[in-house]
């Protein structure tokens, strides 16, 4: 990140002793954004998902979590399945491990979490806060 | 009702105060609601049509679409506050003489309203879209309680948009020449803060490593789901529990938009055609 935005901001400042073309100040927001874009889609598609973490299945079924309490081994990346099993959507979070991820209702989504240091990591369901559980990290 | 009240409030509060930062930000210049409002509308538009798009959208990629498509936008609003904060560092100063003075058509124009636009469009169809899903949600599950839990919806956004509301004023209360530093900080901490959420979801996504989960915790004293802890969290960027990889984009996006904000700056004698004492404090 840093690199691009010291050599997108570069051309300004040289094009621009005392004031920036109006062309170049017009289009270098687009140009930022659009590299933003690129940055998130292109690191996507350079690093695809790697598959050989440890999984762990949880469902979301009349608002509860199945199962709610999970055991998992602390010091590793762990890959988190979510099914909605539900007829309402869902956004999985956690505060304690930052993951918010939409959970549309029949769907399910896969996210990474961790290294994860021993200890418990609430998450809940963003749509439905009373719906709980921990991942518990030993 | 109450529930419903909270998880919308929750939701509008980080778009809202964005919003109101923004327009904070852009005091005195002409034209600035339509653009920002616009960019406001545009954002909702586009939230109906994420949320519309949800599944699709979370399948992309190998299932990583969502992650990668909130970590873009959170870039994409990253680099917008930063093209204004140095925009502000070159032109800030006469901005503030201008304004208390004739020169407002001096500015006119040349201000990055756009690039402002699109950080509250942007804003509000990353928070909208779960919004829109969540009510949906509501609505489609019928029941007596349907009507209720709207009702709730509607308050929450009412809500959020108060503490939104009430930022922007308490900024305006600040005097003119003042105001544009305490906004640079606020949106610089602000962008800080975004990036540090994008680098989350890049490694929720697993296209970047995590560097240590929680490097720190400080939930037992200030949780991150209390409001205090939200609105630092929208504001600074106040994290709990903060992964490495957040720390590093945090500490890296305030020290490089710092460094081009200073190294960028104009470096010339303030035009002043009256003394300063003849300057009116207040402005417009």
């Amino acid at each position: 990140m840093a690199r691009w935005i010291v050599a997108l901001a570069r051309p300004a400042a040289v094009a621009s002793p005392g004031r920036t073309p109006a062309s170049l100040r017009a289009r270098a927001p687009a140009v930022l954004a659009g590299l933003g874009l690129a940055l998130g889609l292109g690191l996507g598609a350079a690093l695809p998902a790697l598959a050989d973490e440890p999984e762990v299945a949880i469902s979301i079924r009349d608002h509860q979590f199945v199962p709610s309490e999970i055991n998992v081994t602390a010091g590793q990346k762990i890959k988190i399945v979510v099914k909605n099993e539900g007829k309402m959507p869902s956004e999985f979070e956690s505060v304690d491990f930052h993951r918010e991820k939409v959970v549309p209702s029949g769907k399910e989504i896969t996210l990474f979490v961790g290294p994860l240091n021993p200890g418990s990591y609430e998450f809940f369901d963003d749509f439905h806060p009373d719906t709980r559980g921990h991942l518990v990290a030993k | 009702m109450l529930a419903t009240l909270i998880i919308v409030f929750r939701e509008v509060l980080e778009a809202s105060l964005v919003v109101g930062i923004v327009m904070a930000a852009s005091r005195g210049v002409p034209h600035r609601s339509l653009w920002i409002f616009g960019g406001c509308a545009a954002g909702v538009l586009g939230a109906l049509v994420v949320a519309g798009f949800a599944t699709e959208i979370a399948s992309l990629v190998q299932g990583i679409g969502q992650e990668l498509f909130n970590a873009a936008i959170l870039f994409a609003a990253v680099a917008m506050l930063g093209w204004h904060n140095i925009w502000m560092s070159r032109h800030g100063r006469d901005l503030a003489a201008d304004a208390t003075r004739l020169g407002k058509d001096v500015v006119a124009g040349t201000r990055p309203l756009h690039a402002l636009a699109l950080v509250c469009g942007v804003a509000l169809l990353r928070e909208g879209s779960e919004v829109v899903l969540f009510l949906y949600g509501v609505a489609v599950s019928g029941g007596n309680s349907a009507a209720s839990m709207m009702l709730g919806g509607v308050l929450g956004v009412a809500a959020g948009l108060a503490v939104g509301a009430a930022i922007y004023f308490g900024l305006m209360a600040i005097p003119m020449r003042y105001l544009f530093s305490v906004t640079s900080w606020l949106i610089l901490l602000l962008a800080a803060g975004m990036a540090s959420q994008g680098a989350a979801f890049l490694s929720a996504a697993d296209v970047l490593p995590s560097l240590g989960d929680s490097v720190w915790d400080t939930s037992g004293l200030l949780s991150e789901r209390s409001l205090l802890g939200q609105v630092l969290h929208v504001l600074i960027g106040y994290t709990a529990r903060p992964a490495g990889i957040q720390l590093v984009f945090f500490a890296a996006t305030l020290i490089i938009l710092g460094t081009l904000m200073r190294a960028l700056r104009i470096q010339h004698p303030p035009r002043r055609t009256l003394p300063p004492s003849a300057l009116p404090s207040k402005a417009v």
